[in-house]
């Protein structure tokens, strides 16, 4: 197994015996910034394994209905609008992007890029939340926000459905399932979002020690593991947007 | 401190695949391949992860714990799916349902 | 062989050694506890935590036991008594059975016994203890506001349409408390593959770090998918959703399977621990090498995994495919095999080996004959025809308390027992703590072993009342909680007496191998004075120099005189 942590000849451990500087991020506990930041990467992709299975529960409950009710599935993802799905998926690939530049800037020293690319991807972040706005508004709109208030009918693609008779049982199952979609979709886009919100707020949290040149070709941790929860964030959505937009695109 | 570090190119790169493979996954979704529409999705959906994993997170430069414990996130998702539809799929295997 | 209990053999530390700075004294008062950084430190404050929710559990045990000793229901109402076992459960569960080794021995102990100074992260560490509280303190409101009803399964669609009870409170609080039992499973992962001491190889780390290593990693994969089901049923609540409801196209199933996929490694998460604590107490106390080491962590690894393919067990009538009931019931008895190899090892272990019956062995052994009639009971109602007959009867009860109380809370006060000298520095009395574990397992059969018949004879769980021939049984039952209580409250006094008035105990009291022993008892804040290099195998009781150090006593004894 890895020998990374297995450092020669003991050494005393009274603070700041560890032998000439002790860099000014590392913390006590350990002997070195290599160890530090292993550790703290390996913590982060820890995290993003739990992140994996919370989403996990939601996709299976994906994958469960949407083997049940096909049909019903591909009638509600077709009232979403699949560019607007697409530009956010753009958006968010590119903030990735700067994501990644962000930590090529801190690793050549680069203090202002560093800066530059995070508020970039801060931006591009507070864009899709945006976008993610204006659908919400249009689904509450469309009453297909699950619960009390909630409607379905036979030509519910935005064409404000004549108020028909009394729902057969076979229209008001094919509406239950239609809802059950919609609240697989405010639940996933909306856990998505809140997930969005927490990493523009860790990355402001970041930009006053960037600024300060905090963050170097020596010590970026924590541009690095930001940046992992960033991209997992992304790759969240990459599955969601066909999963939730991309259902009914080729309906007839 | 001795480390790997991305020239920028690779993440244009990347990035450039990315936005080609979101087109794809479009405008294939816009013909109707029956169950094949769900298979492309979701390869294409798995390519660009893959590419942010191994690129944008770092992957390739990562040890293997890192590594593995990546690989074992996703595979433990797929158990939970896995086993689940297993009940799903098979609710009529050994006995269909009365009346149906 | 030796009994002897009343002469203590090791010398005293010496005077000089006796106010050294450690990490109880090296700081005072209540800003240098909740902001410690120290895991000691924090393995105490977790310790006094589990402590107060296991008294809350234990008294709501104890209302059901005295309802169920007569057959009519006149103690409470039946909704009443729902809210009792339920809270019993959610308490017991998910406030002592989970965290209690982990967040107290685990915290203690992990970084000694690698030779680190710390966890990887400290503050993580603090604010899982936090988190925790703050679990708490939902959970509570929810109690003493009236309480779920639901059991602590929380069933949809009960859950989600019916209850009338504090649901979405108690569901929070669980979701709370999960994120600090993954804040200590990712702490335990990132220490043990990072900050192991030079020479500390895998296969030279005692296996209480292999359990606890198996066990952060059900608690990584697994605690997640139980908090977005929580969120689900919270939801589903709140806005009326239909994702369980089957009048509206939802599956119950579906949260039964979203459920079990974390709460059947739940209970792995319960017993590895204790297991570990079992391997090294049965290796102090055999002065022994655990036989096979390499089989028994390897098996810890085998639970973990084999673990999260079998939660279908619990669904077994539930409604599931038949075809998926055959394929969980096999998987469920290829996960016993692990099981087997461990309690196989440790008597192999004891096998001609130098046993001394201290009151930490006492529980071990008490450990391994409950463990493992508790887990023959597994394989039992794995099997899917037993469970058509015996699921949701007292059989089931029976079994897991068998596991949860028969093994991991014997391995919990067996750690205690063996670790309170170093923890506190200070030796406690034999006679009672003896007394104690007679007391507990005495109790716990009485209790615990009528309820296997009752369930066999179709005594159904979760039931206020009961046809008046059960009654014997039950009464048997009851009787055995009130002298297992004793058992378990003894050891608050004896152990809060032995901080003050206790022996102070040297750096070995046992005469045991392992990193932690090599330091003075209680430890100082880093730990070590230098970081050691290891270069022995573990549990190496037969090397000359290792004989020598820790056979100065003939006989390893701990007792102070009364």
């Amino acid at each position: 197994m890895s020998t990374r942590s297995i450092e020669p000849a003991a050494v005393a451990l009274a603070p700041g015996t560890g032998g000439g500087h002790d860099h000014p991020s590392l913390q006590h506990h350990f002997d070195n910034l290599e160890q530090q930041k292993e550790a703290s990467t390996l913590g982060m992709w820890l995290f993003l394994v739990t992140e994996i299975m919370f989403f996990g529960g939601l996709f299976t409950t994906y994958v469960v209905y949407r083997s049940s009710w096909p049909r019903e599935f591909m009638a509600a993802s077709s009232t979403l609008d699949w560019k607007l799905g697409a530009f956010n998926t753009a958006v968010l690939i590119l903030s990735s992007l700067t994501m990644a530049l962000a930590i090529w800037a801190a690793q050549v020293n680069r203090r202002k890029q560093v800066v530059f690319y995070l508020i970039a991807t801060m931006i591009l972040g507070l864009v899709f939340l945006g976008v993610k706005a204006v659908e919400y508004a249009d689904k509450f709109e469309h009453h297909h926000v699950p619960g009390p208030n909630f409607v379905w009918s036979e030509d519910a693609h935005g064409e404000g459905g004549h108020a028909a008779a009394a729902p057969t049982p076979e229209q008001a199952a094919f509406a239950h399932h239609v809802e059950i979609f919609f609240s697989l979709y405010f639940i996933m886009t909306g856990l998505h979002a809140v997930h969005m919100i927490c990493g523009i707020g860790v990355l402001a949290f970041l930009l006053v020690p960037s600024w300060k040149g905090r963050y170097n070709s020596a010590y970026h941790n924590p541009l690095e593991c930001t940046g992992l929860y960033w991209h997992f964030v992304d790759i969240v959505w990459i599955f969601l947007f066909p999963l939730l937009y991309l259902l009914g695109a080729h309906a007839t | 401190m001795s480390e790997h570090s991305t020239s920028r190119a690779v993440y244009f790169l990347t990035f450039g695949a990315l936005m080609v493979l979101t087109a794809a996954t479009v405008i294939v979704a816009t013909f109707d391949l029956g169950w094949a529409n769900d298979v492309v999705a979701m390869a294409i959906a798995v390519t660009k992860a893959l590419l942010v994993l191994w690129f944008f997170m770092h992957l390739r430069y990562s040890t293997r714990v890192t590594v593995l414990t990546a690989v074992a996130g996703f595979f433990w998702l797929a158990i939970l799916i896995f086993l689940t539809m297993n009940d799903y799929a098979t609710r009529e295997t050994l006995f269909p349902f009365p009346g149906k | 062989m030796n009994t002897s209990n009343t002469v203590p053999h090791e010398l005293p530390p010496p005077d000089d050694l006796v106010d050294q700075p450690n990490y109880l004294n090296v700081a005072y008062g209540l800003k240098s506890w909740l902001l410690t950084r120290d895991h000691k430190r924090i393995a105490i404050l977790y310790m006094i935590s589990v402590t107060v929710f296991f008294a809350l559990g234990s008294l709501f045990a104890l209302l059901i036991r005295l309802e169920l000793l007569t057959p009519e229901g006149d103690l409470m109402q039946p909704d009443t008594y729902n809210r009792v076992f339920t809270m019993h459960g959610v308490v017991m569960v998910f406030f002592f059975l989970i965290p209690s080794i982990p967040a107290t021995l685990g915290n203690f102990l992990v970084p000694l016994m690698i030779g680190a100074k710390d966890l990887a992260f400290p503050k993580l560490n603090l604010a899982s203890w936090y988190v925790y509280n703050l679990g708490g303190v939902f959970t509570l409101w929810a109690i003493f506001s009236g309480g779920v009803d639901t059991g602590w399964t929380f069933y949809t669609p009960f859950s989600t349409n019916y209850s009338n009870s504090y649901v979405v409170a108690t569901a929070l609080g669980v979701f709370i408390n999960g994120f600090s039992s993954i804040f200590t499973g990712l702490n335990f992962i990132v220490t043990i593959h990072r900050m192991r001491a030079p020479g500390m190889t895998w296969f030279r780390l005692p296996l209480f770090i292999w359990s606890h290593y198996a066990t952060s990693l059900i608690i990584v994969l697994g605690t997640p998918v139980i908090a977005i089901t929580i969120l689900m049923v919270a939801a589903e609540r709140l806005f009326g959703l239909g994702i369980f409801d089957p009048r509206l196209g939802g599956d119950p199933i579906l949260f039964q399977h979203l459920f079990w996929f974390y709460s059947h490694p739940a209970v792995y998460i319960m017993i590895l621990p204790a297991m570990g604590v079992i391997s090294e107490l049965v290796a102090a106390f055999a002065r022994k090498r655990i036989f096979g080491y390499k089989f028994v962590a390897f098996a810890s690894i085998a639970i973990a995994v084999l673990g999260f393919l079998v939660w279908g067990h619990h669904m077994f009538v539930a409604g599931q495919s038949l075809y998926a009931a055959t394929i969980f019931s096999v998987l469920s008895m290829l996960v016993a095999v692990p099981s087997a190899v461990k309690v196989f090892n440790w008597t192999a272990t004891l096998y001609e080996a130098s046993i001394s019956y201290e009151t930490p062995m006492l529980y071990a052994l008490g450990f391994i004959g409950l463990f493992t009639l508790g887990g023959l009971t597994g394989t039992m109602i794995a099997t899917l025809g037993i469970d058509v007959h015996v699921h949701d009867t007292y059989f089931i009860v029976a079994h897991f308390h068998y596991i949860m109380v028969g093994g991991a809370i014997m391995g919990y006060l067996g750690g205690l027992h063996y670790w309170w000298p170093k923890i506190s520095g200070r030796l406690y009395p034999g006679f009672l703590s003896r007394l104690s574990a007679l007391l507990v397992f005495v109790g716990f059969n009485l209790t615990f072993f009528p309820q296997f018949i009752l369930g066999y004879l179709g005594m159904p769980r979760r039931y206020w009342s009961y046809p008046p021939e059960y009654q014997v049984l039950n009464v048997l039952s009851t009787a055995g909680a009130s002298i297992l209580g004793i058992g378990y409250i003894l050891p608050l006094f004896y152990f809060a007496w032995s901080l003050k008035y206790g022996t102070r105990a040297g750096e070995n009291p046992w005469g045991a191998v392992g990193l932690e022993w090599d330091t003075t008892s209680p430890p100082p804040t880093e730990n070590f004075p230098v970081i050691p290099v290891v270069t022995r195998e573990p549990y190496d009781y037969t090397s000359e120099e290792v004989h020598r150090r820790t056979t100065q006593q003939e006989v390893p004894v701990v007792y102070q005189v009364d």
